[in-house]
């Protein structure tokens, strides 16, 4: 706790204007913005899968398992950050026990059980169904046991099974559409239906999660697309990169144009906390929102995603360009999350001043827990990719 | 006055009368609690609280009071109530303060500071009729009781502090000692006995009224009939039921 109290008398060094004096301590701090970032990108590669799926667009037929594999594991990894951030995570069992129906946040549980459990695992078990039966009977030992538990004891092969197989991925994706757009517009909701908070307090707040989700996701798939040849020393598929480079700029401009709408709504409208607000942009958020959203995380990718698409430049100078935008990107989108997230508590609901955010290094809520964070969904990535090798199928091909 | 009356009973009961009148007056004013017999009936209450803003003084002994009777962490990032200063300058700027949440009292202002109006606004929980810590809460363990307290069980917080980003008055914190969110009762333990809250108790301006709505005996009622009334913020739809008198427009 001591050391809790020298966080925020430091704090309260810097703080300018009027806070009220309980809004000294910031509440939600990195693992909060961890949360919507994953969450994000979990939606963004279902969607991304969901495009090949119902959509047939053949030129990243060869993403789609791939993408599906992200999306699982950056849902598993999703509540981590929430659970840790908790003060009595042993308790979190009540939201599902003794849910609060009225409140945005009792909803977390089920929204998430219901996209983990009927949409994701189910379309990953149809799709793999055939192979894992194949797998277990391809296999030895511990491989060929684990198969055969993960294909449920399955062992039919017959075209009319695969044929279902095929029907069942189909349903499931039409399903999983709307649920993705429910799962991060529903975490757009958790801080757009704030109406203490008029950073927040926005009913864009939900479209805009989903469109730079929808971004993040795409720039996530391609950028482990890139990564996966490379370190497979397969041949680039061209056709494939540049689809997901248009996908990534129209996301992209979509997601510029709500952010821009929101911004020239709020000025236009210009209500009681606009002067707070324009002063918490211009000084606080001047680095994070202006330098890395928008310039570096927005428009940067869009120029060098346009170059790439439509200039005349060598396809292995053009994966790198795209791959560079997409890195771009996911910095943006995680810049994103943390002007929301931090920038929603930086000034104070009296409108009369700012307060500052310290992260530390170390503890629950320091850089070190967020990075460890960051990095577990591409651990269980790639034991997922391991296990249900994507790739299979196409060089079967 | 009936001529056998002897001057000893005349006395006798001219003295009692006004007594009894101020004991069950005094009883009138804690709203009868404390006369009433029986087990305590939530249903029959709806407290809030008054605050008469010209009476203040910034002395600060409310919220110190506060945090003795709740046992309040005493470092100035956790308060129940606390005291704010406005200060309106001749150009028509506000400065607000609150140093140390008012406790101690404050220090006088600026040399030279051209200040046109100043005075002294207590805030706590506003016991909203709509509250929105209410709604947000994932596992309703924050709740509102029939006398219309916003309460926090703290044995089934889990500390997600949703609520904590809900409250538009900055009311609730933390405690870091139980890592669960906190707030004003009205001094729950305190009302339901007929008591007064530890902060209307120990005012020595009487700034601050505590009663019942809707019961013409509380002094609330009679607070309400010869002010103005107005409550923070009646924009978010809060419904408080912590009632201001003469409130400036500069206060949020």
């Amino acid at each position: 706790m001591s050391e809790l109290l020298e966080h925020l008398e430091a704090n309260l060094q810097q703080v300018t204007g009027y806070i009220y004096p309980n809004e000294i301590e910031l509440h939600w701090s990195l693992l909060v913005v961890i949360y919507p970032y994953v969450t994000g990108l979990v939606a963004g590669a279902f969607i991304l899968a969901s495009l090949v799926e119902v959509f047939k667009v053949k030129e990243v037929a060869s993403t789609y398992r791939l993408a599906l594999l992200t999306a699982l594991a950056f849902l598993i990894a999703a509540p981590l950050p929430l659970l840790a951030h908790l003060g009595h995570p042993e308790r979190s069992f009540q939201i599902f026990l003794t849910p609060h129906l009225r409140s945005a946040m009792a909803m977390f549980g089920f929204v998430y059980i219901w996209y983990l459990m009927l949409v994701l695992l189910l379309e990953i078990w149809f799709e793999y169904r055939a192979d894992m039966v194949r797998w277990s009977s391809e296999r030895r030992g511990v491989m060929k046991l684990l198969y055969w538990v993960l294909s449920l004891g399955s062992r039919d092969l017959s075209e009319k099974a695969v044929r279902f197989d095929r029907k069942a991925v189909y349903a499931i994706t039409l399903v999983g559409i709307p649920s993705a757009f429910l799962l991060h517009g529903y975490v757009g909701f958790i801080f757009g239906s704030i109406k203490a908070n008029p950073w927040w307090s926005s009913v864009l707040m939900p479209i805009v999660f989903l469109f730079s989700a929808i971004v993040s996701g795409i720039a996530l798939v391609l950028l482990l697309h890139y990564v996966t040849t490379m370190f497979r020393r397969v041949k680039p598929d061209m056709a494939c990169f540049n689809k997901l480079a248009s996908f990534l700029m129209y996301a992209l401009i979509i997601d510029l144009s709500l952010e821009t709408l929101d911004f020239i709504h709020r000025m236009y409208e210009s209500e009681e906390s606009i002067e707070i607000l324009a002063e918490l942009v211009i000084t606080k958020l001047f680095i994070s929102l202006t330098i890395v959203q928008l310039l570096l995380g927005t428009i940067v990718p869009i120029v060098l995603l346009a170059i790439g698409r439509f200039s005349r430049i060598p396809d292995e100078f053009k994966r790198v360009v795209f791959f560079i935008a997409a890195l771009l990107v996911q910095v943006g989108i995680f810049s994103t999350r943390w002007n929301v997230v931090i920038g929603g508590q930086l000034f104070s609901k009296s409108l009369r001043g700012l307060t500052v955010f310290k992260m530390q290094l170390g503890g629950i809520e320091g850089l070190f827990m967020g990075i460890a964070l960051l990095i577990l969904p591409f651990v269980l990535l790639w034991i997922l990719v391991k296990l249900l090798p994507p790739w299979d199928k196409q060089e079967a091909n | 006055m009936p001529k056998d009356w002897k001057r000893r009973e005349f006395l006798a009961k001219f003295i009692k009368l006004p007594c009894a009148a101020m004991v069950f007056g005094v009883g009138a004013a804690g709203d009868g609690e404390a006369a009433e017999e029986g087990p305590y009936q939530a249903e029959d209450h709806l407290y809030a609280m008054g605050i008469q803003v010209d009476r203040c003084i910034g002395c600060g002994l409310c919220a110190e009071a506060c945090k003795n009777e709740n046992d309040v962490l005493k470092e100035p990032f956790f308060f129940r109530t606390w005291i704010e200063r406005y200060s309106i300058r001749v150009d028509g700027e506000v400065d607000v303060d609150s140093p140390g949440g008012g406790i101690g009292g404050f220090p006088p202002l600026a040399e030279g500071s051209e200040v046109m109006r100043s005075f002294f606004v207590p805030k706590l929980c506003n016991q909203c009729d709509k509250p929105p810590c209410v709604q947000v809460c994932p596992v309703g363990a924050t709740f509102k009781t029939e006398d219309g307290v916003i309460l926090v069980d703290e044995s089934y917080c889990i500390g997600c502090r949703y609520c904590v980003q809900a409250c538009p008055y900055g009311a609730r914190y933390i405690d870091p000692r139980t890592l669960t969110a906190d707030k004003c009762t009205f001094c729950y333990h305190r009302i339901i006995k007929g008591l007064q809250p530890a902060c209307v108790e120990v005012c020595p301006t009487q700034t601050r009224v505590f009663g019942e709505l809707g019961r013409r005996s509380s002094p609330l009622h009679r607070m309400k009939r010869q002010s103005s009334i107005q409550v923070l913020k009646p924009a978010m739809n809060t419904e408080p039921k912590v009632l201001y008198s003469n409130l400036d427009g500069e206060v949020r």
